[in-house]
Protein backbone atom coordinates (compact mmCIF):
# COMPACT_ATOMS: atom_id res chain seq x y z
CA UNK A 1 0.00 0.00 0.00
CA UNK A 2 3.34 2.34 0.22
CA UNK A 3 2.56 2.83 -3.81
CA UNK A 4 0.09 4.42 -2.72
CA UNK A 5 1.69 6.95 -0.71
CA UNK A 6 4.63 7.48 -2.65
CA UNK A 7 3.79 7.20 -6.80
CA UNK A 8 6.48 6.10 -9.03
CA UNK A 9 6.48 9.47 -11.07
CA UNK A 10 8.28 10.47 -7.38
CA UNK A 11 10.99 9.19 -8.53
CA UNK A 12 11.47 11.11 -11.52
CA UNK A 13 11.46 14.51 -9.35
CA UNK A 14 14.39 13.50 -7.19
CA UNK A 15 16.92 14.86 -9.55
CA UNK A 16 15.18 18.17 -9.64
CA UNK A 17 14.96 17.65 -5.69
CA UNK A 18 18.98 17.53 -5.85
CA UNK A 19 19.26 20.61 -7.70
CA UNK A 20 17.28 22.70 -5.59
CA UNK A 21 19.29 21.45 -2.84
CA UNK A 22 22.38 22.45 -3.43
CA UNK A 23 21.17 25.30 -5.63
CA UNK A 24 19.77 27.19 -2.44
CA UNK A 25 22.25 25.90 0.03
CA UNK A 26 25.09 28.19 -0.40
CA UNK A 27 22.95 31.19 -0.67
CA UNK A 28 24.85 32.88 2.78
CA UNK A 29 24.89 36.47 3.00
CA UNK A 30 26.96 38.28 4.75
CA UNK A 31 24.75 41.26 5.94
CA UNK A 32 21.75 39.02 7.09
CA UNK A 33 21.40 38.42 10.79
CA UNK A 34 18.58 36.06 12.27
CA UNK A 35 17.64 37.07 15.62
CA UNK A 36 16.19 34.22 17.79
CA UNK A 37 13.23 36.06 20.37
CA UNK A 38 11.50 35.21 23.22
CA UNK A 39 7.87 34.80 22.14
CA UNK A 40 6.82 38.01 24.62
CA UNK A 41 9.08 40.15 22.44
CA UNK A 42 6.53 39.36 19.15
CA UNK A 43 5.30 43.13 19.00
CA UNK A 44 8.25 44.80 20.25
CA UNK A 45 10.72 43.05 18.21
CA UNK A 46 8.60 43.66 15.05
CA UNK A 47 9.30 47.35 15.88
CA UNK A 48 12.73 47.83 17.16
CA UNK A 49 13.66 46.15 13.70
CA UNK A 50 11.35 48.23 12.12
CA UNK A 51 13.01 51.18 13.49
CA UNK A 52 16.52 49.63 13.16
CA UNK A 53 15.91 49.37 9.51
CA UNK A 54 14.87 53.44 8.90
CA UNK A 55 18.20 54.37 10.33
CA UNK A 56 20.59 51.88 8.77
CA UNK A 57 18.99 51.57 5.65
CA UNK A 58 18.57 47.96 3.99
CA UNK A 59 19.63 46.16 6.66
CA UNK A 60 18.45 42.43 6.25
CA UNK A 61 17.24 41.29 9.93
CA UNK A 62 14.81 38.60 10.24
CA UNK A 63 13.25 37.41 13.71
CA UNK A 64 11.84 34.13 14.60
CA UNK A 65 9.59 33.85 17.58
CA UNK A 66 9.63 30.78 20.53
CA UNK A 67 10.36 29.45 24.15
CA UNK A 68 13.90 30.74 24.87
CA UNK A 69 14.24 27.23 26.69
CA UNK A 70 14.10 26.28 22.66
CA UNK A 71 16.38 28.16 21.39
CA UNK A 72 18.50 27.85 24.49
CA UNK A 73 18.62 23.98 23.13
CA UNK A 74 18.81 25.13 19.30
CA UNK A 75 22.01 27.36 19.02
CA UNK A 76 23.46 24.72 21.37
CA UNK A 77 23.04 22.17 18.29
CA UNK A 78 24.67 24.51 15.94
CA UNK A 79 21.36 26.89 14.82
CA UNK A 80 21.76 29.59 12.68
CA UNK A 81 20.78 32.70 14.78
CA UNK A 82 22.89 35.34 15.17
CA UNK A 83 21.62 37.18 18.34
CA UNK A 84 19.70 35.54 20.99
CA UNK A 85 17.21 37.09 23.05
CA UNK A 86 15.63 35.34 25.97
CA UNK A 87 13.67 35.89 28.43
CA UNK A 88 15.48 34.78 31.42
CA UNK A 89 18.80 35.96 31.04
CA UNK A 90 20.24 32.75 32.78
CA UNK A 91 19.72 30.92 28.93
CA UNK A 92 22.24 33.40 27.23
CA UNK A 93 24.57 33.24 30.38
CA UNK A 94 25.00 29.00 29.94
CA UNK A 95 25.66 29.71 25.94
CA UNK A 96 28.66 31.68 27.20
CA UNK A 97 29.82 29.38 29.26
CA UNK A 98 29.97 26.37 26.99
CA UNK A 99 31.33 28.63 24.30
CA UNK A 100 28.46 28.76 22.09
CA UNK A 101 27.93 32.38 22.55
CA UNK A 102 30.48 35.32 22.79
CA UNK A 103 31.10 38.65 24.35
CA UNK A 104 29.21 40.04 27.87
CA UNK A 105 25.43 39.11 28.11
CA UNK A 106 23.53 42.10 27.95
CA UNK A 107 20.30 42.75 29.87
CA UNK A 108 17.83 44.68 27.75
CA UNK A 109 14.48 44.56 30.09
CA UNK A 110 12.40 43.24 33.11
CA UNK A 111 9.47 41.54 31.99
CA UNK A 112 6.25 41.25 34.07
CA UNK A 113 3.30 38.84 34.19
CA UNK A 114 -0.27 39.72 33.93
CA UNK A 115 -3.76 37.37 33.96
CA UNK A 116 -5.26 38.15 30.65
CA UNK A 117 -9.03 37.14 29.33
CA UNK A 118 -10.97 37.77 26.07
CA UNK A 119 -14.47 36.84 27.50
CA UNK A 120 -14.02 38.17 31.15
CA UNK A 121 -12.92 41.23 32.65
CA UNK A 122 -9.34 40.21 33.56
CA UNK A 123 -8.90 43.82 35.42
CA UNK A 124 -11.19 43.17 38.25
CA UNK A 125 -9.35 39.85 38.65
CA UNK A 126 -6.86 38.32 41.05
CA UNK A 127 -5.05 35.49 41.41
CA UNK A 128 -7.65 33.89 43.88
CA UNK A 129 -10.10 34.25 41.05
CA UNK A 130 -8.72 31.50 39.50
CA UNK A 131 -9.65 28.85 41.93
CA UNK A 132 -13.31 30.22 41.21
CA UNK A 133 -15.69 27.19 39.85
CA UNK A 134 -16.48 29.77 37.24
CA UNK A 135 -13.11 29.61 34.97
CA UNK A 136 -12.75 26.71 33.49
CA UNK A 137 -9.39 26.30 31.50
CA UNK A 138 -6.49 28.58 32.61
CA UNK A 139 -3.48 29.07 29.92
CA UNK A 140 0.20 29.18 30.96
CA UNK A 141 3.50 29.02 29.00
CA UNK A 142 5.25 25.60 29.61
CA UNK A 143 7.37 25.92 32.82
CA UNK A 144 9.76 23.16 31.13
CA UNK A 145 11.23 25.54 29.06
CA UNK A 146 9.28 28.87 28.66
CA UNK A 147 10.38 31.43 31.32
CA UNK A 148 7.17 32.99 31.61
CA UNK A 149 5.61 29.70 31.99
CA UNK A 150 8.38 29.39 34.99
CA UNK A 151 7.40 32.80 36.81
CA UNK A 152 3.45 31.84 36.48
CA UNK A 153 4.41 28.46 38.52
CA UNK A 154 6.32 30.45 40.83
CA UNK A 155 3.16 32.77 41.32
CA UNK A 156 0.61 30.05 41.51
CA UNK A 157 2.92 28.60 43.86
CA UNK A 158 3.36 31.55 45.44
CA UNK A 159 -0.56 31.87 46.92
CA UNK A 160 -1.31 28.06 47.14
CA UNK A 161 -3.17 28.09 44.17
CA UNK A 162 -0.82 25.66 41.92
CA UNK A 163 -1.63 22.57 43.39
CA UNK A 164 -5.57 23.66 43.57
CA UNK A 165 -5.87 24.65 39.95
CA UNK A 166 -3.55 21.95 38.03
CA UNK A 167 -6.87 20.16 36.51
CA UNK A 168 -7.71 23.30 34.76
CA UNK A 169 -4.11 24.05 33.14
CA UNK A 170 -2.92 23.86 29.55
CA UNK A 171 0.28 25.07 28.43
CA UNK A 172 1.15 26.47 25.80
CA UNK A 173 4.64 25.59 23.74
CA UNK A 174 5.91 29.26 24.54
CA UNK A 175 3.99 31.95 25.89
CA UNK A 176 2.49 33.61 22.48
CA UNK A 177 0.61 29.99 21.91
CA UNK A 178 -0.63 30.91 26.15
CA UNK A 179 -2.12 34.24 24.78
CA UNK A 180 -3.63 32.57 21.76
CA UNK A 181 -5.29 29.68 23.60
CA UNK A 182 -7.46 32.60 25.17
CA UNK A 183 -7.55 34.59 22.03
CA UNK A 184 -9.45 31.85 20.45
CA UNK A 185 -11.39 31.44 23.71
CA UNK A 186 -10.39 28.26 24.20
CA UNK A 187 -9.34 29.15 27.54
CA UNK A 188 -11.22 31.69 29.33
CA UNK A 189 -7.94 33.08 31.19
CA UNK A 190 -4.11 33.20 30.81
CA UNK A 191 -1.23 34.01 32.66
CA UNK A 192 1.26 35.93 29.82
CA UNK A 193 3.65 38.48 29.08
CA UNK A 194 2.52 42.10 30.12
CA UNK A 195 4.20 43.35 26.42
CA UNK A 196 1.81 40.79 24.89
CA UNK A 197 -1.39 42.13 26.98
CA UNK A 198 -1.29 45.77 26.23
CA UNK A 199 -0.62 45.28 22.63
CA UNK A 200 -3.16 46.76 20.59
CA UNK A 201 -4.72 43.83 19.04
CA UNK A 202 -5.34 41.73 23.08
CA UNK A 203 -6.01 44.66 24.19
CA UNK A 204 -8.81 45.46 22.30
CA UNK A 205 -10.65 42.01 23.86
CA UNK A 206 -9.64 42.56 27.01
CA UNK A 207 -8.21 43.76 30.67
CA UNK A 208 -5.33 42.22 32.29
CA UNK A 209 -4.50 42.26 35.96
CA UNK A 210 -0.58 42.98 37.08
CA UNK A 211 0.67 40.29 38.71
CA UNK A 212 2.87 41.49 41.94
CA UNK A 213 5.96 40.99 41.07
CA UNK A 214 7.50 40.02 44.67
CA UNK A 215 5.65 36.39 43.96
CA UNK A 216 8.01 35.36 41.21
CA UNK A 217 11.84 35.63 40.49
CA UNK A 218 12.33 38.45 38.20
CA UNK A 219 11.99 37.82 34.62
CA UNK A 220 15.51 39.03 33.54
CA UNK A 221 15.73 39.03 29.96
CA UNK A 222 19.22 39.18 28.13
CA UNK A 223 20.59 39.19 24.86
CA UNK A 224 24.11 37.87 23.51
CA UNK A 225 25.74 37.30 20.45
CA UNK A 226 25.88 34.06 19.20
CA UNK A 227 29.28 32.37 18.35
CA UNK A 228 29.04 32.30 14.43
CA UNK A 229 28.60 35.84 14.40
CA UNK A 230 31.59 36.53 16.41
CA UNK A 231 32.56 38.56 13.61
CA UNK A 232 29.31 40.21 12.24
CA UNK A 233 29.48 43.50 11.97
CA UNK A 234 25.58 43.77 11.67
CA UNK A 235 24.79 41.43 14.37
CA UNK A 236 27.04 44.04 16.51
CA UNK A 237 25.47 47.33 15.25
CA UNK A 238 22.09 45.45 16.10
CA UNK A 239 23.10 44.83 19.73
CA UNK A 240 24.40 48.62 19.89
CA UNK A 241 21.57 49.66 18.70
CA UNK A 242 19.30 47.95 21.75
CA UNK A 243 21.04 50.66 24.14
CA UNK A 244 19.97 53.96 21.88
CA UNK A 245 17.13 56.03 23.47
CA UNK A 246 14.95 54.76 19.91
CA UNK A 247 15.06 51.20 20.86
CA UNK A 248 14.83 52.28 24.63
CA UNK A 249 11.19 53.86 23.95
CA UNK A 250 10.12 50.87 22.00
CA UNK A 251 10.62 48.39 24.81
CA UNK A 252 9.37 51.07 27.69
CA UNK A 253 6.37 51.62 25.40
CA UNK A 254 5.54 47.56 24.68
CA UNK A 255 5.56 47.16 28.25
CA UNK A 256 8.96 46.25 29.83
CA UNK A 257 11.10 48.24 31.80
CA UNK B 1 21.87 4.57 33.03
CA UNK B 2 18.44 4.02 34.85
CA UNK B 3 16.12 2.14 32.12
CA UNK B 4 12.78 1.53 33.72
CA UNK B 5 10.27 3.96 32.85
CA UNK B 6 9.14 6.33 35.59
CA UNK B 7 5.33 6.46 36.56
CA UNK B 8 5.00 9.20 34.63
CA UNK B 9 5.85 7.76 31.33
CA UNK B 10 3.68 4.92 31.68
CA UNK B 11 1.30 7.03 31.93
CA UNK B 12 1.93 9.09 28.63
CA UNK B 13 2.47 5.64 26.71
CA UNK B 14 -0.55 4.11 27.61
CA UNK B 15 -2.41 7.46 27.15
CA UNK B 16 -0.81 7.17 23.64
CA UNK B 17 -2.20 3.61 22.99
CA UNK B 18 -5.30 4.10 24.18
CA UNK B 19 -5.62 7.23 21.97
CA UNK B 20 -4.61 5.02 19.09
CA UNK B 21 -6.60 2.44 19.72
CA UNK B 22 -9.72 4.57 20.13
CA UNK B 23 -8.79 6.19 16.37
CA UNK B 24 -8.08 2.83 14.97
CA UNK B 25 -11.71 1.52 15.82
CA UNK B 26 -13.43 4.85 14.80
CA UNK B 27 -11.72 4.63 11.91
CA UNK B 28 -12.50 0.98 10.81
CA UNK B 29 -16.05 1.91 11.63
CA UNK B 30 -16.16 4.69 9.24
CA UNK B 31 -12.97 3.97 6.92
CA UNK B 32 -14.28 0.62 5.44
CA UNK B 33 -17.66 1.79 3.93
CA UNK B 34 -15.90 5.11 2.47
CA UNK B 35 -13.45 2.75 1.29
CA UNK B 36 -15.78 0.50 -0.32
CA UNK B 37 -17.76 3.11 -1.63
CA UNK B 38 -14.74 4.64 -3.49
CA UNK B 39 -13.72 1.31 -4.65
CA UNK B 40 -16.74 0.56 -6.06
CA UNK B 41 -18.84 4.14 -7.41
CA UNK B 42 -18.66 5.59 -10.70
CA UNK B 43 -20.19 8.68 -9.34
CA UNK B 44 -18.47 11.80 -9.88
CA UNK B 45 -18.25 12.65 -6.97
CA UNK B 46 -15.75 9.78 -6.96
CA UNK B 47 -12.68 12.17 -7.41
CA UNK B 48 -13.33 15.20 -4.99
CA UNK B 49 -13.62 12.61 -1.84
CA UNK B 50 -11.10 10.94 -2.71
CA UNK B 51 -9.01 13.94 -2.75
CA UNK B 52 -10.85 14.90 0.31
CA UNK B 53 -9.71 11.96 1.59
CA UNK B 54 -6.40 12.15 0.66
CA UNK B 55 -5.90 15.83 1.93
CA UNK B 56 -4.36 15.04 5.19
CA UNK B 57 -1.31 13.09 3.72
CA UNK B 58 0.18 16.29 2.19
CA UNK B 59 -1.91 19.07 4.36
CA UNK B 60 0.76 20.70 7.26
CA UNK B 61 -0.29 19.48 10.29
CA UNK B 62 -0.06 22.95 11.61
CA UNK B 63 -3.02 24.02 9.22
CA UNK B 64 -5.02 21.13 10.68
CA UNK B 65 -4.35 21.93 13.69
CA UNK B 66 -5.17 26.01 13.16
CA UNK B 67 -8.64 25.18 11.85
CA UNK B 68 -9.51 22.39 14.17
CA UNK B 69 -8.83 25.14 17.14
CA UNK B 70 -10.90 27.41 15.84
CA UNK B 71 -13.51 25.41 14.57
CA UNK B 72 -14.08 23.14 17.75
CA UNK B 73 -13.58 26.26 20.20
CA UNK B 74 -16.17 28.13 21.52
CA UNK B 75 -17.37 30.17 18.39
CA UNK B 76 -17.06 27.48 16.35
CA UNK B 77 -19.31 25.30 14.86
CA UNK B 78 -17.89 22.47 15.86
CA UNK B 79 -17.78 23.93 19.73
CA UNK B 80 -20.99 25.45 19.38
CA UNK B 81 -22.47 22.06 17.86
CA UNK B 82 -20.17 20.55 21.30
CA UNK B 83 -21.75 23.10 23.92
CA UNK B 84 -25.14 22.13 22.83
CA UNK B 85 -24.44 18.80 23.23
CA UNK B 86 -23.48 19.78 27.16
CA UNK B 87 -20.21 18.00 26.23
CA UNK B 88 -17.77 21.69 26.32
CA UNK B 89 -15.46 22.54 23.94
CA UNK B 90 -13.09 19.84 22.76
CA UNK B 91 -9.67 21.57 22.54
CA UNK B 92 -7.35 20.27 25.60
CA UNK B 93 -9.31 16.79 25.63
CA UNK B 94 -8.75 13.49 25.34
CA UNK B 95 -11.89 13.62 22.89
CA UNK B 96 -10.25 16.67 20.75
CA UNK B 97 -7.50 14.81 19.88
CA UNK B 98 -9.51 11.41 18.62
CA UNK B 99 -11.59 13.57 16.40
CA UNK B 100 -8.39 15.75 15.31
CA UNK B 101 -6.59 12.10 14.75
CA UNK B 102 -9.63 10.96 13.26
CA UNK B 103 -9.31 13.17 10.14
CA UNK B 104 -5.68 13.22 10.16
CA UNK B 105 -4.87 9.43 9.90
CA UNK B 106 -8.41 8.89 7.74
CA UNK B 107 -6.14 8.55 4.42
CA UNK B 108 -4.26 5.96 5.93
CA UNK B 109 -7.23 3.89 6.78
CA UNK B 110 -9.01 4.54 3.53
CA UNK B 111 -6.16 4.22 0.88
CA UNK B 112 -4.80 0.58 1.73
CA UNK B 113 -8.23 -0.37 2.02
CA UNK B 114 -9.39 1.22 -0.83
CA UNK B 115 -7.02 -0.84 -2.99
CA UNK B 116 -8.03 -4.04 -1.45
CA UNK B 117 -11.46 -3.91 -2.46
CA UNK B 118 -10.26 -2.91 -5.76
CA UNK B 119 -8.02 -5.79 -6.70
CA UNK B 120 -11.04 -7.73 -5.68
CA UNK B 121 -12.78 -7.14 -8.91
CA UNK B 122 -16.18 -7.53 -9.65
CA UNK B 123 -16.25 -11.42 -10.26
CA UNK B 124 -16.23 -12.85 -6.42
CA UNK B 125 -19.45 -10.34 -6.36
CA UNK B 126 -21.29 -11.47 -9.09
CA UNK B 127 -20.17 -15.32 -8.19
CA UNK B 128 -21.98 -14.13 -4.79
CA UNK B 129 -25.42 -12.55 -6.12
CA UNK B 130 -26.11 -15.81 -8.16
CA UNK B 131 -25.87 -17.72 -5.32
CA UNK B 132 -28.59 -15.27 -3.77
CA UNK B 133 -25.89 -14.02 -1.14
CA UNK B 134 -27.85 -10.00 -0.19
CA UNK B 135 -25.37 -7.40 -0.80
CA UNK B 136 -24.22 -7.51 2.96
CA UNK B 137 -23.85 -10.85 3.02
CA UNK B 138 -21.50 -10.36 0.01
CA UNK B 139 -19.73 -7.89 1.93
CA UNK B 140 -19.09 -9.73 4.86
CA UNK B 141 -18.42 -13.42 3.60
CA UNK B 142 -16.92 -12.83 0.36
CA UNK B 143 -15.13 -9.03 0.26
CA UNK B 144 -14.03 -8.72 3.52
CA UNK B 145 -12.44 -12.00 3.81
CA UNK B 146 -10.48 -11.49 0.49
CA UNK B 147 -9.70 -8.00 1.71
CA UNK B 148 -7.84 -9.10 4.92
CA UNK B 149 -4.55 -8.43 4.25
CA UNK B 150 -5.60 -4.90 3.12
CA UNK B 151 -7.75 -4.79 6.99
CA UNK B 152 -4.13 -5.58 8.37
CA UNK B 153 -2.65 -2.76 7.18
CA UNK B 154 -4.83 -0.39 7.11
CA UNK B 155 -5.08 -0.84 11.06
CA UNK B 156 -1.54 -1.54 11.31
CA UNK B 157 -0.63 1.75 9.79
CA UNK B 158 -3.86 4.02 10.97
CA UNK B 159 -2.15 2.91 14.44
CA UNK B 160 1.00 3.61 13.76
CA UNK B 161 0.31 7.16 12.17
CA UNK B 162 -1.68 8.03 15.23
CA UNK B 163 0.63 6.96 17.72
CA UNK B 164 3.53 9.09 15.90
CA UNK B 165 1.07 12.46 15.74
CA UNK B 166 2.45 15.28 16.80
CA UNK B 167 2.57 18.55 15.44
CA UNK B 168 -1.73 18.37 15.79
CA UNK B 169 -1.70 17.78 18.99
CA UNK B 170 1.04 20.46 19.54
CA UNK B 171 -1.17 22.78 18.89
CA UNK B 172 -4.67 21.33 20.45
CA UNK B 173 -3.18 19.16 23.21
CA UNK B 174 -2.23 21.77 25.63
CA UNK B 175 -0.78 19.30 26.80
CA UNK B 176 -2.30 18.58 30.20
CA UNK B 177 -1.03 14.92 31.67
CA UNK B 178 -2.98 12.00 31.40
CA UNK B 179 -5.30 13.53 29.18
CA UNK B 180 -3.33 14.78 26.39
CA UNK B 181 0.41 14.91 26.92
CA UNK B 182 1.71 12.13 24.06
CA UNK B 183 4.68 10.14 23.78
CA UNK B 184 6.04 12.43 20.93
CA UNK B 185 5.03 15.65 22.87
CA UNK B 186 6.60 14.75 26.16
CA UNK B 187 9.29 13.58 23.83
CA UNK B 188 9.69 17.48 22.70
CA UNK B 189 9.04 18.96 26.12
CA UNK B 190 12.42 16.91 27.20
CA UNK B 191 14.34 17.68 24.06
CA UNK B 192 13.92 21.35 24.78
CA UNK B 193 14.21 21.14 28.69
CA UNK B 194 17.97 19.52 27.30
CA UNK B 195 16.77 16.36 29.34
CA UNK B 196 18.59 14.15 26.82
CA UNK B 197 18.23 11.14 29.23
CA UNK B 198 14.50 10.88 29.53
CA UNK B 199 14.23 12.17 25.75
CA UNK B 200 16.18 9.08 25.11
CA UNK B 201 14.14 6.57 27.01
CA UNK B 202 11.00 7.38 25.56
CA UNK B 203 12.19 8.13 21.71
CA UNK B 204 13.68 4.53 22.15
CA UNK B 205 10.57 2.74 22.91
CA UNK B 206 8.76 4.57 19.87
CA UNK B 207 11.51 3.78 17.63
CA UNK B 208 11.44 -0.10 18.38
CA UNK B 209 7.79 0.08 18.24
CA UNK B 210 7.81 1.77 14.89
CA UNK B 211 10.46 -0.68 13.90
CA UNK B 212 8.62 -3.53 14.97
CA UNK B 213 5.12 -2.57 13.70
CA UNK B 214 6.62 -2.24 9.60
CA UNK B 215 8.53 -5.27 10.34
CA UNK B 216 5.51 -6.91 10.89
CA UNK B 217 4.04 -5.19 7.78
CA UNK B 218 6.11 -6.31 5.87
CA UNK B 219 6.76 -9.77 7.16
CA UNK B 220 3.34 -10.56 6.38
CA UNK B 221 2.50 -9.11 3.29
CA UNK B 222 1.22 -11.94 1.29
CA UNK B 223 3.54 -12.43 -2.27
CA UNK B 224 2.12 -10.01 -5.04
CA UNK B 225 -0.87 -11.90 -7.54
CA UNK B 226 0.96 -13.54 -10.71
CA UNK B 227 0.05 -12.00 -13.82
CA UNK B 228 -2.82 -9.21 -14.42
Amino acid sequence: MMHVIFPNSMKSLYALALIFMFGFGQAAHAEKITIAAAADLKFAMDEIVRTFRQIHGSDEVEVIYGSSGKFNMQIRHGAPYDLFFSADIAYPRELVKAGHAVGEVRPYALGRIVLWSASLDASKMTLESLASPHIGRIAIANPKHAPYGKRAEEALKAVNLWERIQSKLVMGDNVSQAAQFVQTGNAQVGIIALSLAINPELARQGGYYLIPDVLHRPLEQGFVITRRAASNPLARRFADFMDTPAARAVMIKNGFR
Amino acid sequence: MDVALTETELETIWLTLRLATTVTLILLGVGTPLAWWLARTRSRWKGLIGALVALPLVLPPSVLGFYLLLAMGPQGPLGILTQALGMGTLPFTFWGLVVASVFYSLPFMVQPLQTAFESIGERPLEVAATLRASHLDAFFTVAVPLAMPGFLSATMLTFAHTVGEFGVILMIGGNIPGETRVVSVQIYDHVEALEYLQAHRLAGVMLVFSFLVLLALYAWRPPPPKGG
